[in-house]
């Protein structure tokens, strides 16, 4: 597996890693079968995420990926890490290989699924703002024979 | 430089200075081509002729029946499509291997399926093993052959392929068996032992990587899988690997006059990584207890995901390998893992160490003292691994 030496850098050294106990919002994606969960915690004050943790089940891209992605939205506002996509996760890596690409767009959709959480402790309907979430196997593009198996049921 | 401990001999070995030194004539001044009518062809046909009597002294085999190929999978692709191509025609085309077989029988048979062969894959029992009984009931009238891995690459089960070749042998059907993790490490002698065909590769006893062998009992009829010249009795064509044939016959005579001493120390180091890891809260040893390679401990460790265990392995100075879906650019974990009953989410924190003699007790010492820092430290941001533990609660 030929990673960059950023992704490298944030699996042997992840930013943002544990949890944060008063959050605004949790989201957890992924499915164990697959072999990946992501799960984030965000703090929000004034439309801004003023802090962002997290906690990652997965392999070397899983881990960098959910550090990269926690490193591009502490800070933004809610509607700046709404749209970070998982190609700007990818790129800011350095690239990830073809088999690794679904790390990045399970750490997207981990931000949105917080995000969904903290509209929903608002009284909001989060798939106004944040849309629909592929909280499982979606992610995977193709998909594994496990998440396959799950969705067929 | 920081010293690799080298813990994936499963994978490949390092071939020794001997057997490279035994290599390096037949790149050099006796470069002949062994097909040549001249001297220097003769002298080079002669070092296959000796490498293909000591190997065959090996395994127990003569020496005709000892063909070169360029390694354990080209082996099992000649075993397996040359004996059901042939049988087709006498309208057996059914095949029988198991559900831990590696790839390179897995795929053969998926192959052969596709073209029309029918294909049962028997299930191995929680340690890895297929039981002879299970083997009886599957075989057909139409049953061409059987192919059983003779020890797991990956869990390190070695089958009780005496009994397995016993029911092939009352029923009449050729039995076949992926002994690549197997020749140099165990014993073997293909007579006794009652089997038909065995796929060797080279590097998996400190010989060279691209040379391997096929032992074809007298008899057996298989169709060619390469044509060209009159090579290896007009068997498998092409000019052979004269040093790497050399090397392999070197290699695998030190593996099997050393066999007992070695997997002496080879257990004794294993015994103490099994010991040692079974500590490690929720883990698991993979495969049998005993009936395993002397060099082979395969674990699980729940809450956790083997690529990422064995970057940090690698951090730390340590190469190993793992039946995590990651490390084979598939999203699903390890067939031989899920076969013997392992969920995939445990399989896919999977990690197999797998020794050699180049490997020391001090190496031992130094990977304990480092594994379960780095599976605590991979537990602590897994989401996973918080479920588990307030599941146990």
């Amino acid at each position: 597996m030929n990673y960059s030496d950023k992704v490298m850098d944030h699996f042997s050294n992840p930013r943002n890693v544990g949890e944060i106990k008063d959050a605004d919002g949790i989201g957890e994606v992924g499915n164990p079968k697959c072999g990946d969960i992501m799960k984030m915690y965000i703090k929000v004050a004034d439309d801004r995420i003023i802090d962002v943790k997290f906690k990652t089940f997965g392999c070397g891209a899983a881990i960098a990926t959910s550090s990269m992605a926690t490193e591009l939205i502490k800070g933004k506002t809610i509607k700046e890490a709404l749209n970070l996509t998982n190609k700007a996760v990818m790129e800011a890596l350095d690239g990830l290989p073809p088999v690794k690409v679904h790390c990045s767009v399970l750490a997207e959709q981990a931000i949105k699924s917080a995000i969904a959480d903290y509209y929903q402790r608002q009284g909001l309907d989060p798939e106004v703002f944040v849309g629909e979430i592929l909280e499982h196997c979606d992610a995977h593009h193709g998909g594994c024979c496990a998440c396959e198996s799950i969705n067929e049921k | 430089m920081k010293k690799i401990i080298y813990f994936d001999n499963a994978a490949t070995t390092n071939v020794t200075p001997k057997v490279l030194e035994s290599m390096l004539p037949f790149y050099k001044d006796n470069f002949g081509n062994p097909s040549s009518i001249y001297s220097l062809g003769r002298d080079a046909y002669k070092a296959i002729d000796k490498a293909r009597e000591d190997i065959a002294k090996c395994i127990g085999a003569d020496k005709n029946e000892i063909y070169f190929t360029s390694g354990g999978s080209e082996s099992d692709n000649w075993a397996i499509k040359g004996v059901a191509y042939t049988l087709a025609k006498t309208g057996k085309n059914h095949i029988i291997t198991s559900k831990i077989e590696h790839h390179a029988v897995l795929h053969t048979v998926e192959a052969l399926f596709k073209e029309g062969f029918e294909v049962t894959y028997l299930d191995v029992d929680s340690d890895g093993l297929v039981s002879p009984e299970s083997l009886k009931n599957a075989i057909r009238e139409d049953t061409a052959l059987v192919s059983i891995i003779y020890a797991n690459n990956e869990i390190g089960t070695i089958q009780d392929i005496d009994a397995l070749a016993e029911v092939c042998k009352d029923r009449g059907v050729i039995s076949h068996t992926d002994a690549v993790q197997a020749v140099g490490h165990v014993p073997i002698n293909v007579k006794k032992q009652g089997i038909d065909l065995l796929s060797i590769s080279g590097h998996k006893f400190h010989g060279p990587k691209g040379v391997g062998a096929l032992y074809i009992k007298k008899g057996i009829k298989l169709g060619n899988l390469i044509e060209g010249g009159a090579q290896e009795n007009g068997r498998r064509a092409g000019t052979e690997n004269v040093a790497g044939i050399v090397g392999l016959s070197v290699a695998l005579q030190d593996a099997c006059d050393n066999m007992a001493k070695r997997n002496e120390q080879l257990i004794k180091m294993r015994e103490v990584l099994i010991e040692e890891l079974s500590k490690i809260d929720r883990s698991r040893l993979n495969g049998h207890r005993t009936k395993r390679l002397a060099g082979n401990v395969n674990m699980c460790f729940e809450g956790i995901e083997g690529e990422s265990l064995l970057l940090m392995l690698d951090a730390a100075g340590i190469c190993a390998s793992s039946g995590s879906a990651c490390t084979s650019g598939s999203l699903d974990p390890s067939h031989v893992l899920l076969a013997i009953g392992l969920p995939h989410e445990v399989a896919h924190g999977s990690l197999r160490l797998s020794l050699s003699d180049i490997n020391t007790p001090e190496e031992v010492e130094y990977a304990l003292s480092v594994i379960p820092s780095i599976v605590d430290k991979l537990r602590s941001m897994s989401p996973l691994w918080e479920r588990i533990i307030s599941k146990g609660k």
